[in-house]
């Protein structure tokens, strides 16, 4: 009886379950999956935005390796991805560790630290252009306390910094809530017996937080090389969009955005680019689990 | 006897701690030294998320005989004014920016809302051939990395001849492979024997996902909301790239231009990012249990 009823209700108007998937299915296909298919075509074409373009087979990549642009826009992704990453997955770490303990107020703290992640990069990027300009809040401090003035954003590697400070300070919050989930559910256990043997915090941190976080810490490393190796627009925003000095700051998102776009864009070798990026992305993510798997063995 | 004897103690033991008598979650008390610390550290990183907006808006307050580069700061305005505001708005179309901004948003959010959860429903509860495959679809385009396909969006776009409109802006994100995921395992953790009930009684389809199988998944369907809300109101990139003419520009891009312009006035930039930021912090101090909640939610998302 039972299962005749589910049966039953499992069968329906055949047409009605693609119905239910075609708005979705349309759009994933035909603005995700389709552009995704033709960057990996047009990577072999020499497409512009307004000529179709003829397959050339590797001359983009030929072209890239001797593209000094693009060797800078990966040296920078990948110094993004080396600065941002250990930043953000440790300090929001310890922020968590901070808010953890319901005292008055935290409510509102917790809050607090996530506004960040809830303004618009644009918003945040101009927020810091005039915080760490020549004559903004930062160099008045630096200034007032007899450090002198800084030029954030006029040196190539200062500005590149900045732009990883201003990631990692946009990105503090967000990681810092996935942190709090994962530490409710570290046994309280765990700290009581380390407590009686003796350990300080430092060393409870280092060998009951740490180990009972680390699949989390794995997961916010993974997610944030992604994101670092992919970043356009707080350097956009900080460097202007010819990449600071000499467009010496230029990121690789930046090149594909500033070689692809416009009526020249150059839709084969930015796609070329993408490529790149994609491949990097898959590697950085593999690698990330890899070293997971390894420590874990 | 006895029972004064018992009653006794109670008072004295309600004076006996006089200093704040404040537990940590597990109901242990916390030293007084360490709470001092911890609000010591609290209040400096407060300072240091919160403050940088604080000073934005004191900027965006303060006249134009105030000086704004004096050394050691102000913080506050001596005479805070709305001029600034004024002034965006003669400077650039900021209203109109910001209604399109909000067009985009509100399309966004209804178009994912109602998109994911169709999809959502009939990756979870239909059966049909090619399911698996429908699933596989949208897992794979949750992993492609946008920022690797927009050149290829932007041309897909000029062939449907959607460049430089807001529907060009919304529609690559309209249904977003995440929220028909997430929507997915709503469905999923929900009991199939109410359905199946519902079905005896005779409710098609439709009747099932309106009626049962949806609002039981309203808090889901929040999140999405406000993410989508979010994720449209903040975007940069795309809409810098498929919007050329300045009076479809949504805010983000809007600001941008104004930097690129008027980069030498920080009293017009900061107006500017805070008639940008306000709403979403309006909307963020409403709604935060769901923003928490996405996050958990939406953490595999790059």
């Amino acid at each position: 009886m039972a299962l005749s009823t589910v049966s039953r209700v499992r069968r329906q108007l055949p047409t009605s379950p693609w119905l239910f998937a075609a708005p979705g299915l349309l759009i994933t296909g035909a603005f995700i999956l389709y552009p995704f298919l033709s960057t990996l075509v047009n990577a072999f074409t020499d497409r512009r935005t307004l000529i179709p373009g003829e397959f050339v087979g590797l001359a983009n990549f030929r072209e890239l390796l001797n593209d000094d642009m693009f060797w800078i826009g990966l040296r920078n992704s990948t110094l993004y991805v080396l600065g941002v990453v250990p930043a953000l997955v440790v300090l929001p770490l310890l922020l968590a560790l901070l808010v953890q303990k319901n005292i008055p107020g935290i409510t509102f703290f917790r809050s607090a630290f996530y506004t960040p992640v809830v303004a618009s990069i644009v918003v945040v990027g101009l927020i810091w252009v005039w915080l760490l300009d020549e004559r903004g809040l930062v160099n008045s401090l630096l200034e007032t306390i007899g450090v002198g003035r800084v030029g954030f954003l006029s040196d190539q590697w200062l500005l590149l910094l900045s732009a990883m400070a201003v990631t990692v300070w946009k990105g503090l919050g967000y990681y810092m809530i996935i942190y709090l989930a994962a530490l409710a559910n570290v046994p309280r256990e765990l700290h009581e017996a380390a407590a009686v043997d003796g350990a300080g915090a430092i060393r409870r941190f280092l060998t009951v937080t740490v180990p009972a976080v680390r699949s989390t810490m794995v997961l916010v490393g993974a997610l944030s090389s992604v994101a670092a190796f992919k970043v356009f627009s707080e350097v956009y925003l900080m460097a202007g969009p010819s990449g600071g000095p000499a467009g010496e700051d230029t990121t690789l998102v930046m090149l594909v955005q500033r070689t692809g776009t416009g009526l020249t864009g150059r839709v084969g070798y930015a796609s070329a680019i993408s490529v790149v990026v994609f491949v990097v992305t898959v590697a950085l993510m593999l690698l990330v689990l890899r070293a997971d798997r390894r420590e874990e063995s | 006897m006895s029972v004064t004897e018992k009653v006794r103690p109670t008072p004295a033991e309600r004076v006996a701690p006089r200093e704040p008598r404040v537990t940590d979650e597990h109901g242990r008390r916390v030293r007084v030294w360490e709470l001092a610390l911890r609000y010591l550290l609290l209040l400096a990183v407060l300072a240091l998320t919160v403050g940088p907006f604080l000073w934005q808006l004191s900027t965006s307050l303060k006249g134009p005989t105030e000086d704004i580069f004096s050394s050691p700061p102000k913080f506050l305005p001596g005479d805070p004014t709305l001029h600034n505001y004024e002034r965006v708005a003669e400077t650039i179309p900021v209203w109109d920016y910001a209604l399109n901004s909000l067009k985009v948003a509100t399309a966004n959010v209804v178009t994912n809302c109602v998109g994911a959860a169709l999809a959502g429903y009939a990756l979870a509860r239909l059966r049909y051939r090619g399911r698996k495959v429908a699933t596989l679809v949208f897992i794979l385009a949750m992993l492609v990395p946008v920022e690797g396909i927009i050149i290829a969006q932007f041309t897909t776009m000029r062939e449907l001849g959607l460049n430089n409109t807001l529907i060009g802006v919304v529609l690559p994100g309209c249904i977003s492979a995440l929220n028909v995921l997430l929507m997915r395992n709503a469905f999923l953790n929900l009991p199939y024997e109410i359905e199946e009930a519902a079905y005896v009684d005779g409710a098609n389809v439709w009747q099932r996902f309106l009626r049962i199988a949806l609002p039981s998944v309203k808090g889901t369907l929040a999140v999405v909301a406000i993410f989508a809300f979010m994720g449209a109101w903040d975007d940069f990139l795309w809409p810098l790239i498929v919007l050329s003419d300045p009076s479809k520009f949504t805010l983000t891009i809007g600001l941008n231009y104004l930097h690129g312009t008027f980069a030498n006035d920080e009293r017009l930039v900061a107006a500017g990012t805070i008639i940008a930021v306000a709403p979403l912090i309006a909307l963020f101090a409403c709604l935060q249990r769901y923003f928490f909640r996405g996050v958990g939610e939406g953490a595999v998302k790059g």
